[in-house]
């Protein structure tokens, strides 16, 4: 019962856009329990893709997959294609600590590392070997600028991260994340954890950083999907992709009955 | 902002990502070999224990040895019987058991289900500290002060006693007992009390019928840690049990047992005498005697887990 | 007898069985606190014992404590937590994992006149170090072992997925993960599984009477290779063996408080601490 539109979304990338992830039939399991049926579809790059659908749908897995964090879970497995810049990223050998340097993410609950507001963000560049003091001050700041929280902290860069406020820790964790120059953002429900207005706020940081990213966010919540994304996958319970389309169509015009059900609210 | 602008990964050269890698391996190997070194302890005691043990029964047999009555390892030719340190140790053991066994169950019952909150956690430190206090101090503390006093209260002719190592040990092995039944009660889910509590019945018959029950195997594993704590335990009864191995302890005499045995002659026993290689027999003894109670201990205690 | 009746009596009994523990543990510590205290003072703890141990101080058996314990704590803490490191972070559930946590739970039950015979045939006799600091200490280091392992590993474990999640997602290595992130915030964890090894190792007689410990020793250590008094020891043979023993109690009761005093302070801190990670978390 699968009715992506394929036709209308390759017709949309092929106005010139280059393709971020390419994902071909990928099927994910828990051990014996299936969590993604056959998913495939192509993410573009620097656009806001959202990724919806309600809670158990696998939507969080499919992320996971994007930057093989999923191994952390014993007993995970991915099967198909996933291609990111000429690779298969599910191959067994790529460099997932490339990969991940290369893909950011934020997670739905802000983590930032019990450290200074400074360390937090130095944390990416110093792993991967940057060690001169001046290069890591200009690199945390242009990060911390990038992710709209300088002028907040630009005095406490030595506090530790847990004097922020939510929204500020979350804002920091995508300052820690964009650190790391990467080319793709992962958000899995970034704001559920946060207010109207520190929501609002990130909110406004994600339509900026669509200049310089592909972003990939996760929600559950359908009218941030609706204002903030540019195409749209909405996936349902058993982890099957039932459509896939500009965020615009998707909202007025579904093709599928059950995705329609799904955004305005019949269930989910 | 140009975006490669200073970019930081790209320090990441391919030297540094070669080191990465290696470090990785050196981490994981480093940490397999301290994680090795429990089981590499484990099994050089086994050896060394036997190879020093095993030659007593050049001497004598390990049925005499085991079974024999008399322990007279300085005569010519020396007794090697244990018999009497195997019978002093299991008394000792089993009296020291009927102390910890009802005061470490009820303060594990009375500290998880009973106590207000406030005197939870002093009571716990009590529990702790009690399990902290070096054993030769117990040992000191039983000297001085307990057998003075069993020897006045019961008219003995000395206070070095079974009875009063059993009590210290009754003691000693009181927090194994507690802090494995608090865990086991604690693991009890809180639905079935519920559902016990919905039925009508009071705190009390709810712990009788449904926690103590459920709690069953790990309060074993209390019993059965509590018993290898006791059988090991070895300067509290050397100092006040009197270590005078007679054969058919009994609780108002002196009695020796197999750790105060070791303890006590070990020092003067010419290295590589028949005397020196069945002080490591019975240590051999006591090791594999523990090891078996732990091993069940841990087995018993494992199916609580299963519905824990 | 009405069900709440019996109940009462039940709790009744419960609490007093409670009380029996907290008049036991009372009874310790008053009686020797009370007895030990005279004898405290500044020259009990710095001086030499003179005229055949019944006079004088017990500081060659503080420093030779102290000795033991530091050389305990040099060998076990890096086994410990590597071997924690391993067991949390490395090993999945496999069989090999199995048999190394039966190994550890084993090596927990060994009773410490075990140990002791193990130290005097391998340490002292196998390997020659004689009868030392060294073979005390290597001794005293497998016994604390199981408990410095039981400690971090559980303090590892304690630290947020979100934290592990968070390092991966930027590209860490395992390592990595591990020593800037996983470690830190189990400090305090591995701190206090530590300071309960050090009153553990510090309390403990039957493990160093025949690998380290010395009825009296005219000076203080020269090297890792002397042997040593020590405060649990030197209480033992105080207590049972010394000439005079019944006339110096007094100096008994002294070593006995300060030994029992080092020890418990530790395990009250450790609790303390323990209590103040749990509540105090901040993730």
């Amino acid at each position: 019962m699968v009715t992506v539109n394929a036709a209308r979304v390759e017709r949309t990338l092929a106005q010139g856009e280059d393709v971020a992830f390419g994902v071909r039939n990928l099927s994910f399991y828990y051990g014996r329990e299936q969590v993604l049926r056959d998913v495939t579809l192509d993410i573009p790059r620097r656009r806001i893709t959202a990724v919806v659908g309600p809670s158990g749908c696998g939507k969080s897995t499919f992320l996971r997959v994007l930057n093989r964090l999923y191994e952390l879970t014993p007993g995970a497995r991915a099967q198909g294609e996933v291609w990111f810049s000429g690779m298969n990223i599910l191959d067994r050998k790529v460099d997932v600590v490339e990969l991940r340097r290369r893909i950011g993410m934020v997670f739905q609950k802000p983590n930032p590392f019990p450290k200074s507001v400074y360390e937090n963000v130095a944390y990416g560049p110093r792993i991967h070997g940057v060690r001169r003091r001046a290069q890591l001050d200009e690199i945390v700041e242009r990060a911390l600028r990038r992710a709209a929280l300088w002028d907040e902290v630009k005095g406490k860069l030595r506090r530790s991260a847990f004097d922020l406020s939510g929204g500020q820790q979350q804002r920091l964790c995508i300052a820690r994340a964009l650190a790391m120059e990467p080319e793709v953002l992962l958000m899995d429900e970034p704001t559920s954890a946060l207010d109207p207005t520190a929501t609002a706020r990130i909110e406004d940081l994600i339509a900026k950083l669509k200049a310089d990213y592909t972003v990939v966010i996760v929600t559950h919540n359908m009218q941030q999907a609706a204002r903030v994304s540019d195409l749209a996958a909405v996936f349902l319970t058993g982890g099957v992709m039932v459509e896939y389309d500009v965020t615009k169509k998707i909202f007025e015009n579904p093709t599928n009955k059950l995705v329609e059900d799904y955004v305005t609210g019949k269930f989910g | 902002m140009t975006e490669n602008h200073g970019r930081a990964p790209a320090v990441a050269s391919w030297v540094g990502r070669r080191w990465g890698r290696a470090r990785e391996w050196i981490a994981r190997g480093v940490t397999w070999g301290c994680a090795s070194v429990s089981l590499l302890a484990l099994g050089l005691i086994t050896v060394y224990l036997f190879c020093e043990g095993v030659p007593v029964f050049r001497t004598v047999d390990p049925l005499a040895f085991l079974g024999g009555k008399a322990w007279f390892p300085t005569s010519e030719p020396p007794s090697l019987g244990i018999l009497p340190m195997i019978l002093g140790s299991g008394l000792v053991t089993m009296v020291a058991l009927a102390v910890a066994v009802p005061f470490g169950v009820a303060t594990a019952l009375f500290i998880g289900e009973v106590v207000p909150t406030v005197f939870r956690n002093p009571l716990k430190v009590a529990v702790e500290l009690l399990a902290g206090i070096p054993s030769v101090v117990y040992g000191f503390f039983g000297l001085v002060i307990v057998v003075p006093w069993l020897e006045a209260l019961l008219g003995l002719p000395t206070g070095q006693t079974a009875l009063t190592a059993a009590l210290l040990l009754g003691v000693m092995a009181l927090p194994t007992v507690a802090s494995l039944t608090e865990d086991a009660v604690a693991a009890v889910p809180n639905a079935w009390r519920e559902a016990a509590f919905a039925l009508g019945a009071t705190h009390w018959q709810t712990m009788r019928t449904v926690v103590v029950p459920a709690a069953r195997s790990g309060l074993l594993a209390g019993v059965l840690l509590g018993m290898g704590r006791a059988v090991g335990e070895t300067m509290t009864v050397l100092m006040v049990s009197g270590n005078s191995p007679r054969f058919l302890p009994s609780l108002t005499s002196p009695t020796r047992t197999l750790t105060a045995t070791i303890a006590l002659e070990m020092a003067e026993t010419p290295v590589g005498s028949p005397h020196y290689h069945a002080l490591f027999a019975v240590g051999t003894v006591l090791f594999v005697f523990t090891l078996l109670l732990n091993v069940v201990g841990d087995m018993v205690g494992h199916r609580l887990g299963r519905h824990g | 007898m009405s069900r709440r009746w019996r109940e009462l009596v039940a709790f009744s009994l419960l609490g007093l069985f409670a009380l029996g523990v907290l008049v036991a543990l009372g009874a310790v510590l008053g009686f020797i606190a009370a007895r030990g205290a005279p004898a405290l003072s500044w020259e009990f703890l710095t001086a030499f014992p003179r005229r055949g141990m019944t006079e004088g101080g017990i500081f060659p058996a503080l420093v030779g404590t102290f000795y033991l314990v530091l050389g305990t704590v040099i060998v076990a803490l890096p086994l410990g937590v590597g071997a924690a490191i391993y067991l949390a972070e490395y090993a999945g559930d496999r069989t090999w994992t199995r048999i190394v946590r039966i190994g550890v739970n084993n090596l927990a039950a060994v009773p410490s006149i075990v140990f002791g015979l193990f130290g005097l045939a391998f340490f002292v006799k196998a390997l020659g170090l004689g009868v030392s600091i060294l073979s005390g200490s290597l001794t005293l280091a497998l016994l604390v072992l199981p408990l410095l392992i039981r400690a971090s590993e559980e303090a590892l474990r304690a630290v947020p997925r979100e934290f592990r999640e968070g390092a991966y997602a930027l590209g860490a290595t395992r390592w990595q993960v591990v020593r800037s992130v996983v470690i830190p915030v189990a400090v305090p964890g591995i701190l206090t599984g530590t300071i309960l090894a050090v009153g553990r190792a510090a309390g403990e007689t039957a493990p160093i009477m025949f690998t380290a410990a010395a009825f009296y020793t005219p000076r203080l250590p020269q090297s890792p290779l002397d042997e040593v008094m020590a405060l649990p020891y030197h209480l033992y043979v105080m207590a049972t063996e010394s000439t005079a023993f019944w006339r110096t109690r007094h100096l008994q009761y002294g070593t006995a408080l300060v030994l029992l005093g080092f020890v418990l302070t530790l395990y009250l801190w450790a609790a303390v601490w323990r209590a103040r990670i749990r509540k105090g978390k901040r993730w």
